[in-house]
């Protein structure tokens, strides 16, 4: 079976963000980038997807081209047999529905039966892209799934919903399947992949390379600043039962949250 | 040309995003000199929605209540088909992330996610959101049509129905979208109530040091509030708590009005789940500890002889 993942490298979860003074983005020159916290799990996945029913994983990314060495590292290194990169000023500006675009392309181009993505990006998380891929592939989708099987052509998944509902659902492949925390154990690239992984074929492309032309993007993003200050704390002093009920108090009379 | 709401429902009841939503587009229409319609699907009281502000409401017959997202893109692909509006507002919840950004992709338009916040600027709505988990602000603005938003449930406050009744627009809609069906559904590990849209929540940390504890000290307390129960990846991952209960990057977003942090340290990946909340309280007994620099009130002592006497004095409020 041909099996695809979506990566995004971003920066790790510890990075200092640095908001450019013009507030139109933040700089995160120097940081350790690596493959997104949920996509190591869509990772994951799709390499044990393989060992369950054969086949081959092709990891998808658009991003710089100096993202090769990240998605040899954390995603061939691991098990994925091949890679498509999609770069350029084109792809790497195209917003959410333009990457989408581009991604479906390169998926329909590589056959795939069933993808991975995880359930939101480390930078961006906007919990947008497999849904819109499944959309724009016209394939079923799954989100937020912890459990994840094969039988045949069809599959079986479970997945997180609100109020703390999980809902096991069936459906039949072609299918995008959306990463939750906890769906796997990634496993940590051992040292000879991680050589062999540089020998690995990755296709570098553009995106001129799927028709889908110059993609203006639709989405905007401007005035970047850091979280909004909160008023500074108010340390309540006493034994464990009288801060306690100036605590009740202060929530009711000065807060009114209670 | 109008905002549309999709008022979201279950078992016949809109849900409180429906009232937070229509309160906020009803300002926003009235900078923009526009008007506000609401989608329904299924069989909630569509023409209450007038008394919210809704002009007109869309709404789509069927039952939906067994999730399918291949049915909620379709049914709500034809209501916009019928109210052609120019901003799309939906809640950021499942139904938010799973279905809405796969109509994007129909309507061929772009979304913004997950906001915190919505205005008017330049004659057009934009909204405000948290990027690399809560570390920066973002304005996101869409040239596309219709503009497609969702909104953390409990950003706006919920206006009061003032008895109106809307004019109902039946849309006739087809099923065409590959379905996914339900097998089962897993009722809750733990408590019933929405960690996403919960108006209070009270969380626990790895101090809890054992279930037994957590269900001892921080249940009741959230029991005594009505509120949901959250609990840092330390203590899910210890078991303490069940991992639906985790707040943070990894986990749910939260964004009460009252959140309760009892024994957390505060580390980024937690806040970046409920750092948006109107009142944070934290109780730890480290002076030191991170979750002081963005809590409202804070007291520094062993939790294990506060939260019981907080329970107590929370119960013994009229
Ligand atoms: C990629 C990634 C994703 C992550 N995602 C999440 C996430 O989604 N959510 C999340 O929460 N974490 C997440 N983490 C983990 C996060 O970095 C922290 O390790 C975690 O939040 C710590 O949990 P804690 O505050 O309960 O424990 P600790 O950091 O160990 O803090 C315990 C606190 O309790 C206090 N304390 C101890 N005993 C008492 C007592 N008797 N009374 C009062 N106070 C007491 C201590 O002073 C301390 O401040 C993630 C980490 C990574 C790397
Ligand atoms: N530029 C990208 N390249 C590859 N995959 C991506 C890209 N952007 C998003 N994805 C995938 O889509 C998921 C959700 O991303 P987002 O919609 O940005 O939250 C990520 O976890 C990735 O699996």
């Amino acid at each position: 079976m041909k099996i695809g993942v979506c990566a995004k490298i971003s920066p790790h979860a510890d990075a200092r963000i640095k908001i450019k003074s013009d507030g139109s983005g933040v700089d995160t020159a120097g940081e350790k980038l690596v493959v997104g916290d949920y996509d190591e799990y869509a990772v994951e996945e799709a390499i044990r997807t393989k060992e369950a029913v054969g086949g081959d994983v092709t990891a998808f990314s658009v991003g710089p081209a100096s993202d090769e060495k990240l998605i040899r590292s954390g995603a061939l290194a691991l098990g994925c047999d091949s890679a498509v990169l999609i770069s350029g000023d084109d792809a790497e500006g195209a917003g959410a529905l333009g990457t989408a675009k581009l991604l479906a392309a390169a998926i329909k181009e590589a056959g795939c039966e069933v993808v991975f993505t995880g359930k939101a990006s480390t930078d961006g998380g906007s919990s947008q892209m497999g849904a819109m891929l499944a959309e724009l592939l016209g394939w079923a989708h799954v989100s937020q799934v912890t459990e994840f099987a094969l039988d045949g052509g069809n599959f079986k998944a479970t997945r997180n919903m609100d109020a703390g509902v999980r809902q096991i659902v069936s459906g039949s492949l072609p299918a995008v399947i959306t990463c939750e925390d906890g769906l796997n154990e990634p496993r940590y690239p051992k040292l000879p992949d991680i050589m062999k992984a540089k020998r690995k074929p990755l296709a570098k492309k553009s995106a001129g390379d799927y028709g889908v032309g110059a993609i203006a993007p639709t989405s905007n993003q401007s005035n970047y600043a850091p979280p909004p200050p909160r008023p500074p704390s108010r340390i309540i002093e006493g034994d464990a039962a009288s801060a306690a009920s100036e605590l009740v108090r202060l929530l009711r009379e000065e807060a009114k949250v209670l | 040309m109008s905002i549309l709401v999709f008022a979201d429902s279950a078992n016949g009841a809109f849900k409180p995003t429906a009232a937070e939503l229509l309160g906020k587009a009803t300002a926003l229409a009235a900078a923009l000199g526009t008007t506000v319609t609401a989608a329904v699907l299924g069989d909630a009281p569509a023409a209450s929605l007038g008394g919210l502000g809704a002009a007109k409401v869309f709404q789509a017959a069927g039952d939906f209540s067994n999730y399918d997202n291949g049915a909620i893109v379709d049914a709500l692909a034809a209501i916009v088909a019928a109210a052609n509006p120019t901003v799309i507002l939906a809640p950021a919840s499942y139904i938010g992330r799973d279905a809405l950004p796969r109509l994007a992709a129909r309507l061929d338009t772009a979304m913004g996610s997950d906001c915190s916040d919505l205005k008017v600027e330049g004659g057009v709505v934009v909204g405000r959101r948290s990027e690399f988990a809560g570390r920066a602000y973002a304005d996101v603005s869409i040239s596309s049509t219709p503009a497609v938003f969702t909104v953390r449930p409990n950003t706006f406050p919920k206006p009061e129905n003032n008895g109106g009744s809307a004019e109902v627009v039946a849309v006739d809609w087809s099923a065409s979208t590959p379905t996914v069906s339900v097998v089962e559904t897993l009722a809750p590990e733990a408590t019933g109530i929405d960690l996403s849209s919960a108006g209070k929540v009270v969380a626990g940390g790895r101090s809890l040091k054992s279930k037994e504890n957590f269900d001892s000290v921080i249940r009741p307390l959230g029991a005594a509030l009505q509120a949901g129960v959250g609990a840092s990846r330390a203590a899910t991952d210890a078991g303490y708590a069940p991992h639906n209960e985790q707040v943070g990057q990894t986990g749910q977003t939260v964004n009460p009005q009252l959140y309760i942090a009892a024994g957390i340290s505060g580390a980024i990946q937690h806040l970046a789940g409920m750092r948006t909340s109107k009142v944070i309280v934290a109780i730890n007994k480290d002076p030191d500890a991170p979750i002081f620099q963005h809590a409202t009130y804070g007291i520094v002592a062993d939790l294990f002889d506060v939260v019981p006497e907080l329970t107590k004095a929370v119960e013994a409020l009229d």
